[in-house]
């Protein structure tokens, strides 16, 4: 066995621990911040049924987030309700101290938006006004949660 | 966002046994220019191992962390690589063949703990018993005579017939049940009583009681069994804990000053503390080099690693037959010898990453007891980690402890494995993602906090 490849050898372990180490911490990486580029079609199945069930005239089609730091992100409507709040499965995660886990949730009920408290520890205001028991939100009026304040749009 | 991540664990854990049959073919090339017949039987040894390891995790607790498996198969098969090695250098007491028996047994205490506790929070339930069976354990050796319990001056052991077990190894995880324990029933007395001084908040003289105790029997294991390593150990993890559990840095100054002041104080009364401060302070010393029980092995393993430098010397081409002890205390120099500065840096950080994936379970779990548990468990590991490689580089006073997963040595590792078993545990419950809410029944009202 020569000098050389034993040097080899030798470089090479090190490298292939280190190589290790590498991904180890990419591991890490992908556990906390998710796969680096999101799966595209996990997100059909969520706007099929979408199409199927057409929003009549007048009905919201979006929640548009208009301040705070998630401004700008955009959630379709559907049939399903929208739940918001700091919990990792909320359909909104928000990153904010001042909004509970489970902060709120809008659902559709005869055509209308119906924007509900789920307890929250600082309230969810529409417009001016505390949220105390569930209400109907009309299309572009602001709902404020914490620093965040989203509204429907056509 | 958490998933269970089955497929890069078992990537990482074959990678893993990868590495460790290449270190084993490394170590045969370099000797003597061949392939180790043992090998593939090694290789699959270890690989049938951790494959059984992985499948009752994958069973019993399948949202568990996916790193801290194959993290410790690495650090596991590399020592069982060094210690090959160490034996084939001729070196007497190395063998690589009982490692890998005792690696065998910590995989079935590994999957025994896992699949006995399916719910770790049983544990705070038996916090006083895990006092009484870690003081037990403790106090055994000292109390029994030195014939049975003595080895090289370190009186931790019980000897009955060839063979040998550490209790200290295991009181160790019983005394942090009982910390993690206490401490969550008494926190809120501990973090909240007491006045400001100056820039920190004292405790009531009276909240001192605990920390007293853990401190007298500290220094009691020290006088009595001639062990500095496991009474730093035990009394860091207790001051650590407190830290975590009431956030307040004047527990940690007081620990600090009450074990400096204790180990001083025993360092003028008894002798062989006093020896031991003698060695780290003045190693260089050719007098001291020479003497019986001076600081040639401190010395040989210091040399080792400096030859080995920063790339090493290659795998099966160092000597480690020059460092008494190679395969235990001090295997951590003799790796360096051979993988050098950067190979070591490698290992350092894959423990950091083990004892990181521990301190994330203490973050993500949603209850105290877990909390502190993972937390003091994650301490206590890298706590021993840096007591044995900061004696061996002689950033500290050399105890004799083991380097966890590395060094020979059974107790210790069936010990470690139970750890990571609870680690395991603990992670699989902090993973586990929340019952969901039942949110698509109208107006139905959720009560939820």
């Amino acid at each position: 066995m020569s000098e050389l490849t034993l040097l080899l050898i030798r470089l090479a372990f090190l490298a292939v621990l280190w190589f290790f180490v590498i991904a180890a911490v990419g591991v890490i990486r992908t556990d906390l911040f998710g796969p680096r580029t999101a799966p595209a079609p996990a997100r059909k199945p969520v706007k099929q049924p979408r199409s199927v069930s057409k929003p009549k005239k007048g009905e919201p089609r979006q929640l548009i987030v208009t301040g705070g730091p998630l401004q700008g992100t955009i959630i379709n409507l559907t049939e399903t309700p929208i739940t918001i709040g700091r919990a990792n499965d909320a359909t909104l995660v928000l990153s904010d101290d001042y909004a509970s886990s489970r902060h709120a949730r809008l659902f559709p009920q005869d055509g209308q938006w119906i924007v509900e408290d789920l307890g929250s520890t600082n309230g969810t205001y529409l417009e001016r006004s505390k949220v105390t028991r569930p209400t109907p939100v009309p299309l572009g009026v602001p709902i404020r949660i914490g620093k965040t304040v989203i509204e429907l749009r056509k | 966002m958490t998933a269970k991540r089955r497929g890069a664990q078992l990537g990482m854990l074959a990678f893993a046994v990868l590495i460790v049959m290449g270190a084993y073919a490394s170590v045969g090339l370099g000797i003597n220019g061949k392939i180790p017949s043992g090998m593939l039987g090694y290789g699959l040894g270890l690989g049938g191992l951790m494959l059984a390891a992985y499948l009752v995790l994958a069973k019993w607790a399948p949202w568990a962390d996916p790193l801290l498996l194959p993290l410790v198969t690495l650090v596991n098969g590399i020592g069982l690589v060094m210690i090959y090695r160490i034996e084939q250098s001729g070196q007497a007491g190395a063998s690589a063949t009982t490692q890998l028996m005792w690696t065998a047994l910590g995989v079935v205490m590994f999957s025994a703990t896992l699949i006995v506790l399916k719910d770790h929070r049983a544990l705070q339930r038996l916090t006083y018993t895990a006092g009484f069976v870690g003081v037990v354990l403790m106090a055994i050796p000292a109390l029994l005579p030195g014939s049975l319990s003595e080895v090289q001056g370190a009186k931790i052991w019980i000897r009955i017939g060839g063979f040998s077990i550490q209790p200290g190894e295991f009181a160790k995880l019983a005394l942090v049940v009982f910390f993690a324990g206490y401490l969550v029933a008494k926190r809120d007395v501990l973090a909240l009583a007491g006045r400001r001084l100056l820039f920190i908040d004292l405790p009531r003289a009276r909240d001192l009681g605990p920390v007293l105790i853990t401190w007298a029997f500290a220094i009691a294991t020290l006088v009595l069994e001639k062990d500095l390593g496991t009474s730093l150990l035990l009394f860091g993890a207790f001051i650590a804990m407190l830290y975590i559990a009431t956030q307040r840095t004047s527990w940690v100054l007081i620990g600090i000053l009450l074990f400096v002041g204790g180990a001083f104080l025993a360092g003028q009364i008894f002798s062989h503390v006093e020896a031991r401060f003698n060695v780290w302070l003045h190693a260089e010393d050719p007098a001291l080099y020479d003497a019986g029980g001076g600081s040639y092995q401190l010395m040989q393993g210091m040399f080792a690693m400096g030859s080995g430098g920063i790339l090493g010397t290659g795998l099966g081409q160092g000597y480690p037959r020059l460092i008494p002890l190679s395969f235990s205390d001090f295997i951590f120099t003799a790796t360096g010898e051979e993988l050098g500065l950067t190979g070591l840096m490698a290992i350092l950080i894959v423990y950091a990453l083990i004892v990181e994936r521990g301190l994330r379970t203490s973050l993500t779990a949603r209850d105290p007891f877990t909390k502190l548990l993972a937390g003091g468990l994650s301490f206590i590991l890298a706590w021993q980690i840096f007591i044995i490689v900061g004696g061996v580089t002689r950033l500290i006073p050399l105890t004799g402890l083991v380097t966890p997963f590395m060094s020979a040595g059974g107790s210790a590792l069936l010990a470690n494995w139970m750890l990571i078993a609870l680690l395991v545990r603990m992670s699989d419950a902090a993973r586990r993602p929340p019952p969901q809410a039942i949110q698509d029944e109208g107006l139905t009202q959720v009560m939820q906090r």
